[in-house]
């Protein structure tokens, strides 16, 4: 051969990866053209509803006029409602505070660089901070009963102190699950089974229902605790099936490795075993914290207002009745930042983790 | 030099008396009896499914067995925690496929039994660590990652992580067997180089070259017995089993 390639020819340029891609053969150019056409006209529709024809102002008669248009006025009306629910309206930069507080302290417990000992302390001193946010009654602060906690902040509070709480609980279970020791394992047996075997609605209802008649006359444990022990018990059940699955994907070998040279069996879990389980399992790990966040919603039921709550407790005014659509969207899309973060976060992660090692 | 007055007197490290060891109803070792002096180096051979590497696997309780005793300097290994804890601070092992922990670095693999079994700091388990690495001739590694690594270096890795316990007892699970050719020369090396230093070494292998260079004594393995045990010298030339010599000859014969 007369000219030897040294790099595979390579074509650069949108117009060569359309032809490529797009436009390689009759059929496949038919079916791009239908593709592209369905798009346009789905977003021009979106575009239409959504932006052009809105109304963006709180008035429900030019809402009413505008009948091929969104009405984004019931949000620019109702959204304090839908995101502190019956907090204390004079109050109500107590939650926004706490929730600023808390995702900024979130996303510094998820950079790498911050993992160091100090966090466990600034976690515990920032719980309590948030408590006296947002409970008040002191420092001045007007006492609200947390019965009065509603909408985003109570999500975010059921969701984040269930998944802190549901993952260590969820690694004890798995691991008591493998125990050698008959009773541990037939213990962790029941309980995930028992707790995987019955829907959340129902763990729900019997931690605010059934619960208090176990207990002595007198002793009452608040509702919104009870709610938040069932979605930790609720997760720490399907956490621990996830992580039994990647402890099971450790080869035999590391154990042994780790038992030849004397660590203890904590010290081969904390070091050895657990570090390469976690790593294994974070793409189901991370399906379920995104499947409880939204399952937080079911406190309804046992009369909490989280955010799924507060949104349909506003269209329940007859002047706005009509914008349901609107007010789901508004409440779909800040479901939806916070479970994409978390699935985008843990892509990252999982990238982050292989780059070191390149296998 | 021995913690324990009984068995420092004839220099015998390990003990192996009348060992029988089941899977299930599958009889895997059937009365051994084996004992092994302080710097001696023992190959064991044997076809594969003989019990060799089971037999070794006893010795630091990777393996529980059912009837007799295995005592190590000493220390009798049983149910006891705090036996097994002193016999595994005695006793490295190298396995056939490294089963180095893929998600630290080789520095870190190295230092983690002195850190953590031995409560030594940091610092100077890591100095330790580096002059091991140079040992087996790769202290350009330290930072990489197991998987960065080929397979015989990651064997020799493995040799190192061993040797970093200071152990008494070295055992080698066919530690050759899972090497590419042109990678079991440089790993052979290392262990022949070990051996001539005076560790006591125990080394389930197939590779009758090294045997015949550092054994002080070759035993071979038949369906869970030892069927011969002499030095390379009686035992490749004058073998008096026969099925010694059925197996040296297939082993031999390529």
């Amino acid at each position: 051969m007369s000219n030897i390639a040294i790099k595979p020819p390579s074509q650069s340029g949108i117009v060569n990866w359309m032809k490529e891609n797009l436009f390689s053969n009759k059929l496949n150019t038919v079916i791009s053209i239908i593709c592209i056409y369905l798009v346009v006209k789905f977003l021009a529709g979106v575009v239409d509803w959504g932006i052009l024809n809105a109304v963006f102002a709180a008035d429900a008669s030019a809402c009413k006029a505008a009948s091929d248009g969104a009405c984004w006025g019931v949000i620019s009306e109702k959204y304090r409602f839908i995101i502190f629910g019956t907090y204390p309206a004079d109050e109500q930069w107590r939650p926004l505070l706490a929730m600023v507080w808390f995702v900024g302290l979130i996303i510094c417990s998820l950079l790498r660089s911050f993992w160091k000992l100090w966090l466990l302390p600034l976690w515990i001193a920032s719980l309590i901070g948030l408590g006296i946010l947002m409970w008040g009654g002191v420092l001045g602060l007007s006492y609200v009963e947390n019965t009065q906690w509603g909408g985003l902040p109570l999500t975010l509070m059921l969701a984040v102190v269930g998944t802190v709480a549901a993952f260590p609980l969820g690694i004890l279970l798995a691991l008591g699950r493998r125990s050698e020791l008959p009773l541990i394992r037939v213990w962790c047996v029941a309980f995930i089974e028992l707790v995987r075997g019955v829907p959340l609605i129902s763990v729900l209802f019997m931690a605010s229902v059934m619960f208090p008649l176990f207990l002595p006359e007198g002793v009452t444990i608040d509702k919104l605790l009870r709610a938040q022990i069932g979605i930790i018990l609720f997760t720490s059940a399907y956490l621990a099936e996830v992580f039994r699955g990647g402890l099971q994907a450790v080869p035999k070998g590391q154990y042994e490795a780790a038992a030849a040279m004397g660590l203890t069996y904590w010290q081969t879990m904390r070091v050895v075993v657990m570090p390469q389980a976690l790593r294994i399992v974070i793409p189901p790990t991370v399906n379920s914290f995104i499947s409880m966040f939204k399952d937080t919603s079911l406190v309804l039921i046992i009369g909490l207002f989280d955010l799924l709550a507060t949104a349909k407790v506003a269209i329940t005014d007859p002047v706005w009745r009509a914008f349901y659509i609107e007010v789901y969207i508004f409440v779909a899309a800040i479901y939806f930042v916070f479970c994409y973060s978390m699935a985008s976060y843990a892509n990252n992660l999982e990238t982050e983790l292989r780059k070191g090692e390149q296998h | 030099m021995s913690s324990n007055g009984q068995t420092s007197a004839d220099d015998i490290l390990i003990h192996v008396n009348d060992l029988n060891k089941w899977y299930g109803e599958f009889h895997v070792l059937k009365d051994i009896n084996l004992h092994v002096k302080k710097g001696e180096k023992i190959i064991i051979c044997g076809p594969s499914g003989s019990g060799k590497s089971t037999l070794i696997r006893c010795m630091n309780r990777l393996e529980k067995y059912q009837a007799g005793e295995v005592l190590i300097d000493g220390i009798l290994l049983d149910d006891n925690v705090k036996n097994l804890e002193a016999v595994r601070k005695e006793v490295a092992m190298v396995f056939q496929h490294f089963n180095l922990f893929p998600h630290m670095t080789i520095l870190d693999n190295l230092t983690l039994a002195p850190r953590l079994v031995n409560k030594m700091p940091k610092k100077d388990a890591e100095e330790m660590a580096m002059s091991y690495l140079e040992r087996v001739k790769i202290p350009q590694q330290a930072n990489k990652f197991p998987g960065q690594l080929s397979g015989g270096q990651q064997q020799r890795v493995a040799i190192a992580r061993a040797l970093c316990s200071n152990p008494r007892v070295m055992l080698f699970d066919e530690p050759t067997s899972a090497l590419d050719p042109e990678m079991i020369k440089e790993v052979l090396d290392v262990m022949v180089e070990l051996a001539e230093e005076g560790t006591t070494m125990i080394c389930v292998t197939h590779e009758m070259g090294f045997a015949k260079q550092v054994a002080d004594r070759v035993i071979f393995m038949d369906e869970g017995r030892i069927i011969e045990e002499n030095t390379p010298h009686e035992f490749f030339d004058n073998p008096q089993n026969e099925r010694t010599q059925l197996f040296l000859s297939q082993i031999l014969g390529h």
